[in-house]
């Protein structure tokens, strides 16, 4: 049901991820100001844009699974969040490893995006322990869908305030990783945002499939020993 | 709509009244941080930032107790079946909690603001009323709608007491941002506001988008 297309799909990400990490390595230039290090850039952005944009469609869907009742999309919410937190924790150590490398510390409070995104993943993670600590099925998902609609709201404003704060404290230009990239910087960071936004569909796909399958199987294993049960 | 929620107001007001429960353990909970932050920084006065950041951090966590409490008696005592059952909308609930809660923490906040500028504050509140009252009030309004949200969301968990603090606190890292920016500059020696309009307006943001996200949501839950 969820596998359809699965395989083109992976093909695709597998090539666009080779070719944004050739770009990476041989295309774009080094930067003058942090040099090699800069190229953590090409996944620790892209990585943080899908992150924040697959907890926004959680969001979505679960909008969608409370109109509609229909499990499967409660289902491709918690996918949906499930992946995202995963790259969110890649979010997190890649910008460790870059706030070292460039500014000589691990953790960097003056840096708005990080720190709204720890703000983030701390919420996030409360999905788990809440959406597992219900057992009725049909009150999981609506729950959990109420949780993601009220998480996906809080994250543009937790952005704002985190944004607002620190930009009180250090007065600085806001958008570093704007408009000003010379062009073949540019088009590295777009082919590389491509790849982690397929990547990202890919493995949510993959999990689905595998989460729909195992539930299968349950069913049918279910459904053998009741049978076995009647036999005997 | 309104009169239910009134009701239900009222109803939870006079039992708080009545058993004294949550109030008078949100204001003691509050003294005991005052004095944890005294031993634990080593300082006989605040100012500044540091001020509002204990301030504030002190009446989140209070917050919490009062969130983990606003389903509690309906809970142990099954009377949440009987409003489930009686013909109002869900939406009169959470106004009514939500106002709840608004009265729980004014009420504790009537002490331990008074308390704090006893116990820990340099310089005197005096000078900053009317723009402190401004901040606590949409304080309060956020730390409501969403303390009545949460509370909803965690009152069917197994693990609720774990859920409660782990999913507000997230939620409410804006409005600590905002209050405790806003008031910072009046906690200084040389008081005087600063910025105030900008939190004040991004308080207000996200008084109106949680109030409006809680009722479009709260439907869903407490359904059965």
């Amino acid at each position: 049901m969820y596998s359809k297309g699965l395989i083109p799909l992976a093909g695709a990400t597998v090539v666009t991820l080779a070719a944004a990490m050739a770009l990476v390595f041989f295309y774009a230039p080094l930067d003058a100001d942090q040099g090699f290090v800069q190229k953590i850039f090409y996944v620790h952005v892209p990585m943080a844009i899908v992150s924040l944009c697959g907890f926004v469609a959680g969001g979505i869907m679960a909008i969608k699974y409370l109109r509609s009742r229909d499990p499967s999309w409660d289902m491709r919410s918690y996918v949906a969040i499930h992946i995202s937190i995963i790259l969110g924790v890649g979010v997190l150590a890649t910008g460790a490893i870059w706030a070292k490398a460039s500014w000589g510390h691990w953790w960097v409070w003056d840096e708005p995006v990080l720190v709204s995104f720890l703000v983030v993943v701390l919420l996030y993670c409360v999905y788990y322990p809440l959406r597992f600590s219900i057992e009725d099925r049909e009150r999981q998902a609506r729950y959990s869908s109420v949780f993601a609609i009220a998480a996906g709201a809080f994250v543009p404003l937790n952005f704002a305030a985190v944004r607002m704060a620190e930009a009180y404290t250090h007065p600085r230009v806001l958008s570093q990783t704007g408009g000003n990239l010379p062009g073949e910087m540019r088009l590295t960071f777009l082919v590389s945002l491509l790849a982690m936004t397929l990547l990202y569909v890919t493995l949510w796909k993959l999990e689905l499939t595998s989460k729909h399958a195992s539930m299968q199987l349950k069913r049918l294993k279910r459904k053998l020993a009741e049978r076995e049960a009647v036999a005997a | 709509m309104i009169a239910a929620a009134g009701a239900i107001l009222r109803k939870d007001l006079r039992l708080e009244l009545r058993t004294k429960e949550s109030v008078p353990a949100m204001t003691l909970f509050t003294l005991t941080v005052y004095v944890l932050f005294h031993f634990g920084l080593d300082r006989d006065s605040l100012d500044g930032a540091l001020a509002a950041g204990v301030l504030w951090v002190t009446l989140l966590l209070a917050a919490v107790i009062g969130v983990s409490r606003i389903f509690a008696v309906e809970r142990e005592q099954g009377g949440i079946d009987a409003l489930l059952l009686a013909p109002v909308d869900r939406t009169s609930l959470f106004l009514a909690k939500a106002a709840a809660l608004f009265v729980f923490l004014v009420a504790v906040e009537v002490v331990a603001i008074p308390a704090f500028a006893l116990l820990l504050l340099g310089p005197g509140l005096a000078g900053m009323l009317p723009e402190l009252l401004a901040i606590l009030a949409l304080g309060d309004l956020g730390i409501a709608a969403v303390g009545a949200l949460v509370a909803a969301l965690a009152a069917e968990t197994r693990a609720r007491e774990l859920i409660v603090p782990l999913l507000l606190l997230p939620f409410l890292v804006p409005v600590l941002i905002a209050c405790a920016q806003a008031t910072e500059p009046f906690m200084r020696p040389d008081q005087g506001p600063e910025d105030l309009g900008r939190w004040l307006a991004l308080l207000t943001l996200y008084d109106v988008v949680f109030v409006l996200l809680s009722v479009a949501v709260f439907d869903y839950l407490l359904e059965d």
